[in-house]
């Protein structure tokens, strides 16, 4: 049999549907591979076997049934944010210690009651702050992807640098993220794989831990366009438990697919030309520009005038909803407690060895900005620059159909690169953040290699509710780059005797 | 300062050594909002549970919890606001404060503070036969805290979740209460309009409803004091005692040469103090914004109209129509609709009745005798069926004022229709004539002396009257009594 882990989503569900294999050989060669890669790249924080094969189990048997849901037996990586019944939940943070939550998240039940199957628990940064997953309580993941010739370790991406480096690697067919200022899409950018932050209300937050509630949103990482439209297309739904989720109905998105993008108006904002983005990333932004136009697109370019306001306005407004939805950690009626002599003192013990630093600092920022006196000049003033962001794209709006920018200002950066420097890993979100402040969705798509051999990507904005839009432009993208998949599993050599080339990409 | 000129009467002044000055209150009251579960989940809002019994993952703030607003305590809100006469605001926003505490678990409380949902009202209070306007400045909705107990463990304390995210209703009043009866009448009356409006059982012993009291002292026509404010006082005799105690207080300190500090201060009911809690310094820094996790509250117009059309009779407009239908002095009005139900058993007596006969038996009588046993009218032995053919009696003239009091009696301990109890024991008035005029002619025989006294003295007739009615047995209608009397003893 052919190395099931190499099969896209969409392949793997024509795949049980035709009987070539079954959910349990899918689920066991994922977990054999993850058995294999774990140790080297630190993907999931938790695997669970008995869970996902006992899944496995029941959608093999609906199957012969012939009673198949939309993700009936594909086995999928969670994303440590997103709480799971019965499962240890750690937003990999120490604050959450070995928390088994009560409930599964909505999103996480939407997929299970769709079928899929759950492989484990995947690695994030703490409380999904960070740009390179370095900020995780468990440790860094590392990427599948290195630079040519080089074994320097990279970074995924973050804060979804679990998701986005099992997919990568094969250790799961898809995954779901969170998305607050990119983490669905830049680690999608660093690690080939594609990556949708649908819009604000799309999915249901409820069961998700919480890090700014006005900007998260989940999604999927997937190997595929089509893949992610699969994904989203399960994941998302109106939840009465979520009151900013949204009353709509779910279109069939992998349906879109076929569309094309004939006559769709592609808008190229100049205001994303920043200094100091690399040349291959400007030349790899050119190039999607010509394959849109080539597969029948029309290119205008405009303008998002505020867009240079909206890194610095996003750390205000992310950090200052963090600070209170962090607050609850407080080691009271769950997660880690250290006893202090009074309750201020537990309160300060225990959020001191709880949270990292990342977090601590985050915390801090938030706590400044919202304090009397300072309200009005930073957080009114960042709700305000929010404001003028969402107008500059209604404005776009009625001159183009799609957004077309760089996901990152440059490739995967090397361990430790940007840890010391709070600001230049906060600039990895620049191209991104936008889309969050104005509640737009948005998709990471591969779109090339930089010179030393590592993934790029190219990043769609859409109208809201427009994802399926997204979709057919992303799929025009990827048909013009082809897929871009890891050279060599060099992972598994380290740790396993098993060891198997999976070469392929370009 | 807006109500610097919305001074009092001399009788409410405060004399110090300086002279005269004049106590400023405005109340922050927080009333529990009645509905079957919380402000933001499905929990029970049930009274003495067990601890932690009525607690939801949303309650307990569990993480990746959301909450969902109870469309309930919205209408309650706004219903109380019609009934405060007050604006109400289509839109609002939901806000957090954030705070550590451990019976706080989401470590802020969603509250409303720069858009409630309702705004600028009013209350009419009767302050010693005195109608005085009470404005609102606004009512906000709220979660409330746990409960921690510190005296279970000697190492521990203990947190109850059971009241964490209830709902509240802050009412805030402009500081328009100028004596510590004006502060009671207010809060009372505000009360009365939540029980009417059923948006608030308001019973502060359970402690449905609490009040933070604002104190502050000027000399009479000059610009506001400094302000302290008294928190959680959750009785109405302890808010007078709580302001008078505090404006002394504050008095004095003035008349030593000394200034008020703005701080928070608790009422010791036990010593009749107020003492510190924490300065201006010390308080906490909120840091409120907006709670992403909820959308602006909205609502239409028509959404409140409908509640409006829906709202029940208030208090003062149940007042006046008792005085106008039924003849009712304000005072005994005023005494009837204190209470809802007690409003409705009297109109249940009073129906078809005379209004004034059916008044005095339900508060002189009903009332008196429950408050001596210490019963509510839901409790009372008397319905006011029985009462109401009791009424009947008297009006027919089929028993006199006296018989009805003994009758009340017989009803109130061992029940059973009084037209029955009057027919079975003999109670009726006497009215046929002959029988009076038989027993009248009897006195006069057996007291020939005092026929003489009475002519020259007519105020006599009230002996007779005595006799004729202890020889009949109370039963001979006292008209008829004094008629005949008159004519035999030729009084004029």
């Amino acid at each position: 049999m052919a190395d099931l882990t190499r099969l896209t989503l969409a392949e793997a569900r024509d795949g049980l549907k035709s009987k070539s294999f079954s959910a349990t050989e899918l689920t066991k060669a994922h977990l054999s591979a993850i058995e294999a890669a774990n140790a080297s790249l630190n993907a999931y924080v938790l695997v669970t076997p008995d869970h996902a094969l006992a899944q496995a189990k029941a959608a093999d048997a609906r199957i012969a049934k012939g009673d198949a849901r939309a993700l009936e037996g594909l086995p999928l990586g969670n994303k440590d944010l997103f709480c799971t019944e019965g499962i240890r939940t750690t937003a990999c943070s120490k604050i959450l210690d070995d928390f088994k939550p009560t409930y599964e998240s909505t999103v996480g039940a939407n997929l299970w009651n769709a079928g899929a199957v759950m492989l484990g628990k995947l690695n994030n940064d703490e409380f999904a702050m960070g740009s390179s997953n370095e900020t995780s309580a468990f440790g860094p993941v590392v990427s599948p992807w290195r630079r040519r010739g080089k074994t320097d370790k990279l970074v995924p991406g973050g804060s979804s640098g679990g998701s986005s480096a099992a997919v990568a690697a094969g250790l799961c067919l898809a995954a779901t993220a969170t998305d607050t200022g990119g983490s669905i899409r830049q680690p999608a950018a660093l690690t080939g794989t594609v990556g949708i932050k649908p819009t604000y209300g799309r999915c249901s937050r409820w069961g998700i831990v919480a890090f700014a509630s006005s900007l998260d949103q989940a999604g999927p990482i997937a190997k595929t366009v089509r893949d992610a439209a699969i994904m989203l297309g399960s994941m998302a739904s109106h939840d009465p438990k979520d009151t900013t989720s949204v009353d709509a109905p779910v279109p069939d998105y992998e349906a879109a697919l076929a569309k094309g993008v004939k006559g769709l108006r592609v808008g190229v904002p100049k205001e994303y030309r920043v200094e100091g983005m690399s040349k291959e990333i400007d030349a790899l932004w050119t190039t999607g520009i010509e394959w849109l136009k080539a597969a029948g697109a029309t290119i205008h370019d405009i303008s998002l005038p505020n867009t240079k306001y909206a890194l610095p306005a996003y750390y205000i407004v992310a950090p200052a909803e963090a600070s209170s939805n962090l607050a609850r950690y407080d080691g009271v009626r769950y997660g880690l407690r250290v006893p202090g002599r009074d309750v201020i003192d537990t309160y300060e013990n225990t959020r001191a060895a709880g949270f990292g630093k990342e977090v601590r600092r985050r915390i801090l920022i938030g706590t400044y900005v919202l304090s009397a006196g300072y309200y009005d000049a930073y957080y009114l003033k960042a709700q305000k620059v929010r404001t003028l962001i969402k107008r500059d794209f209604d404005n776009a709006w009625s001159d183009v159909d799609v957004v077309l920018t760089p996901t990152t200002p440059s490739p995967a950066f090397a361990f430790g690169e940007k840890t010391g420097d709070p600001l230049a890993m906060y600039l990895e979100d620049i191209f991104t953040v936008t889309v969050n402040m104005a509640g737009l969705p948005g998709i990471s798509v591969p779109a090339g290699l930089s010179s030393e051999g590592t993934p790029l990507g190219l990043q769609l904005i859409g109208k809201p509710f427009d994802e399926g839009t997204l979709f057919r432009a992303a799929q025009a993208i990827e048909d013009a780059a082809g897929r871009i998949t890891v050279p060599e599993a060099w992972w598994t050599s380290a740790t396993s005797g098993a060891a198997k080339k999976t070469t392929g990409g370009k | 300062m807006q109500n610097s000129a919305n001074t009092s009467g001399k009788s409410n002044l405060i004399p110090g050594a300086t002279g005269d000055w004049e106590v400023v209150i405005g109340m922050e009251v927080h009333a529990q909002v009645a509905s079957a579960s919380k402000l933001f989940s499905g929990s029970s809002t049930g009274f003495g549970a067990e601890p932690n019994s009525h607690v939801s993952l949303v309650d307990a703030a569990m993480p990746g919890m959301l909450p969902v607003i109870n469309k309930e305590c919205v209408a309650q809100a706004i219903r109380t606001g019609l009934g405060i006469k007050a604006a109400i605001n289509l839109k609002s926003v939901f806000d957090r404060k954030n705070y550590f505490y451990p019976d706080l678990p989401q470590g802020y409380q969603i509250s409303q503070y720069k858009q409630p949902i309702v705004g600028e009202g009013e209350i009419e209070i009767d302050v010693d036969g005195e109608a005085k306007r009470v404005g609102i400045e606004r009512l906000h909705l709220e979660q409330d805290a746990g409960k921690s107990i510190h005296d279970q463990s000697p190492e521990f304390s203990f947190v109850d979740l059971n009241r964490s995210g209830v709902a509240l209703m802050e009412i805030v009043s402009k500081p328009d209460l100028r004596s510590s009866k004006e502060a009671q009448a207010y809060v009372t009356k505000l009360r009365t309009i939540l029980r009417y409006l059923g948006t608030c059982d308001g019973d502060m012993e359970k402690g449905n409803l609490r009040a933070d009291v604002n104190v502050s002292v000027r000399k009479p026509g000059a610009a506001l004091g400094t302000r302290c404010e008294i928190k959680n006082v959750n009785s109405i005799r302890f808010i007078g005692q709580a302001i008078e105690v505090e404006a002394r207080r504050q008095i004095d300190i003035i008349e030593d040469g000394g200034k008020i500090d703005q701080e928070t201060r608790l009422f010791d009911p036990g010593r009749g103090e107020t003492r510190s809690m924490r300065s201006k310094e010390e308080a906490h820094d909120y840091r409120y914004f907006p709670d992403p996790d909820l959308l602006p509250l909205e609502f239409e117009q028509a959404y409140v109209d409908d509640l409006k059309q829906h709202l029940p009779e208030l208090p003062d407009e149940k007042r006046a129509r008792f005085v106008k239908d039924y003849g009712l002095s304000v005072y005994d009005a005023t005494v009837l609709v204190a209470e809802r139900e007690n409003a409705a058993y009297f109109e249940d007596v009073a129906k078809g009745r005379d209004g004034k006969t059916a008044a005095n038996w339900v508060i002189n009588e009903l009332f008196g005798r429950l408050n001596k046993e210490g019963l509510d009218i839901a409790q009372s032995p008397v319905s006011s069926a029985q009462l109401g053919g009791l009424v009947d009696l008297i009006t027919s003239g089929t028993i006199s004022g006296k018989i009805a009091k003994d009758l009340f009696e017989i009803v109130w301990t061992e029940g059973g229709d009084p037209a029955a109890i009057v027919e079975a024991r003999g109670m009726k008035q006497v009215t046929d004539t002959g029988a009076i005029e038989k027993a009248v002619d009897d006195i006069i025989a057996a007291n020939p002396d005092k026929v003489e006294q009475a002519k020259a003295k007519p105020s006599m007739l009230g002996w007779f009257v005595g006799q004729v009615m202890k020889s009949t047995g109370g039963k001979a209608n006292p008209a008829a009594v004094n008629d005949i009397l008159k004519k035999k003893l030729g009084i004029a």
